[in-house]
């Protein structure tokens, strides 16, 4: 799987946890929480979501790992194959 | 009666907010009640299949964002919808309003299965792996929640919980809402009941081991207390919540005055988990109306507590026999066979419905009587058609539930 597809899946968990989200204009490089309104709970959705959709864990410890769609697809990639 | 306790005292309604499943606020829920218009509509319940059951129609997107419903639960969409109609209704200068000085008083049944059933639902799509079990769980099933999903909505930063007071929660949402504006602990109160008992399997499968939930071809006579052929009770949704205040804040900001509460009794059978005990629940009427400052001939309507199952009704009118015998004035109505029963919401949405009365002299019937109970006959029950042309300046509000816990609410047209 690309990266460019990890970001998709990323934004598509997204859209389902924070629907009143503009999605349209995410920078890539930018910390989610900087450009949209999430908190740690959303943050613990994309995690269930990731589990429940994929099987891939991401244990606490890397949760920082999730900040921007750049770092998301870096970190999950690898989990993705 | 004169009125001759301090301004400070007394307390009034100044607003209602609701959802019932047959209408969005007062006048809609009014109208239907008035037209004898019924809304119970049959629904596919998990493991259960099809029950008859009140489902409200509200927006729960006019007043919150995807995020806060999805997140949410749905008593609290139910509460944060009723407080929102009843702040706007009130005609409060809202965004003036010293928000650590409003309280939250809300009545439910019960909170948490329909959250909870979900949830195990759901790990049961994942072999029961509770790492699939969601973070939202705790403050979805926290008992205080829809009163806390109102305050965070609302910027609400007075006290807030709920009273849980089985299906008598509606009265005793209100109740505490009159003690704490009394006490002076509040200066605004939003109080009254919530239900999403409908969401989850678990209430109507109890009610049908029980030999309590009702069944018709028909859903909208599936509810019909007092009737000879009732066979229990249709679960239903739904909300109001009341704006409180202290007289003497009211006239100082020129409110609107819908009603005054006089008085109030909850006491408590003591003595079964399900059959209601007609000696504590006239005693509970009885205490109300004294503490009303009036005599249960001045009480003009009953809105009554009736279920449709087969012995609450019977045992509700033997109370309402011994407290209202003599009082040839009294008239008995009920509001379940219209819209079910609305479990910690239902006091509140009966009482809601009644209160127009006041000015139009209108008692809606209940409706779906086809061969009226012996057992149920009461004086002055109106039944099938409305009575108009009655003059309403007092009524007696019944709300009763599971383990025995009466509550009788009485309610006066406003005078100065």
């Amino acid at each position: 799987m690309s990266k460019d597809e990890v970001k998709k899946i990323i934004l598509k968990i997204i859209a389902e946890i924070a629907p009143d989200e503009d999605l349209g204009n995410v920078k890539s490089d930018v910390r989610l929480r900087d450009q949209l309104e999430l908190d740690s709970m959303d943050f613990l959705d994309i995690v269930m979501e990731l589990r429940k959709k994929f099987g891939i864990e991401v244990p606490e410890a890397d949760y920082g790992q999730l900040a921007s769609l750049d770092s998301c697809a870096d970190y999950l990639q690898p989990k993705f194959k | 009666m004169e009125r001759t306790m301090d301004s400070s005292q007394r307390i009034v309604i100044t607003a209602v907010g609701l959802t019932a499943p047959n209408g969005n606020s007062l006048e809609q829920y009014r109208a239907n009640l008035l037209a004898c218009r019924p809304h119970v509509q049959m629904i596919t319940t998990r493991y259960m299949g099809e029950v008859p059951a009140g489902v409200c129609d509200f927006d729960p997107l006019r007043y919150q964002k995807r995020k806060a419903v999805r997140n949410g639960t749905r008593a609290g969409s139910v509460a944060i919808y009723c407080a929102h109609e009843a702040i706007s209704r009130s005609g409060i200068d809202w965004a003036g309003v010293d928000k650590a000085r409003v309280g939250v008083y809300i009545g439910i049944t019960e909170h948490g299965n329909v959250e909870t059933e979900q949830e195990i639902y759901n790990i049961s799509q994942f072999n029961y792996d509770t790492k699939m079990w969601t973070h939202h769980h705790n403050p979805r099933t926290v008992a205080n929640n829809p009163a806390g999903e109102v305050t965070i909505n609302l910027g609400i930063t007075g006290p807030h919980y709920t009273i849980g007071a089985a299906c008598a929660a509606g009265n005793a949402g209100l109740i505490q809402a009159v003690q704490m504006l009394r006490l002076g602990e509040v200066d605004l109160a939003i109080a009254g009941g919530v239900s999403e008992s409908i969401h989850t399997f678990g209430i109507f499968a109890a009610f049908r081991s029980q030999g309590a939930l009702a069944s018709h071809c028909d859903p909208n006579k599936a509810s019909r207390p007092f009737d000879k052929s009732r066979n229990g009770i249709v679960v239903s949704e739904g909300g109001a919540l009341y704006m409180l205040e202290r007289l003497s804040d009211a006239k100082k900001r020129g409110a609107p005055i819908l009603a005054e509460i006089l008085g109030y009794c909850i006491n408590s059978d003591a003595t079964d988990a399900v059959l209601p005990n007609p000696e504590r629940q006239a005693q509970c009427m009885r205490q109300a109306v004294e503490k009303a400052g009036l005599s249960v001939d001045e009480i003009d309507l009953v809105s009554t507590h009736a279920t449709a199952t087969p012995m609450g009704d019977v045992q509700e009118c033997a109370a309402l026999r011994e407290v209202f015998g003599k009082s040839p004035r009294t008239y008995f109505n009920n509001t379940k066979s219209y819209i079910g029963h609305a479990m910690g919401a239902a006091g509140a949405l009966e009482l809601a419905g009644n209160l127009p009365s006041f000015n139009d002299g209108i008692i809606h019937p209940t409706i779906n009587v086809d061969e009226l109970d012996e057992r149920c006959e009461l004086n002055n029950l109106v039944i099938n058609t409305p009575k108009e042309g009655v003059s309403v300046s007092a009524i007696l509000n019944n709300s009763f539930g599971m383990l025995g816990i009466n509550s009788a609410l009485v309610v006066g047209a406003f005078k100065d």
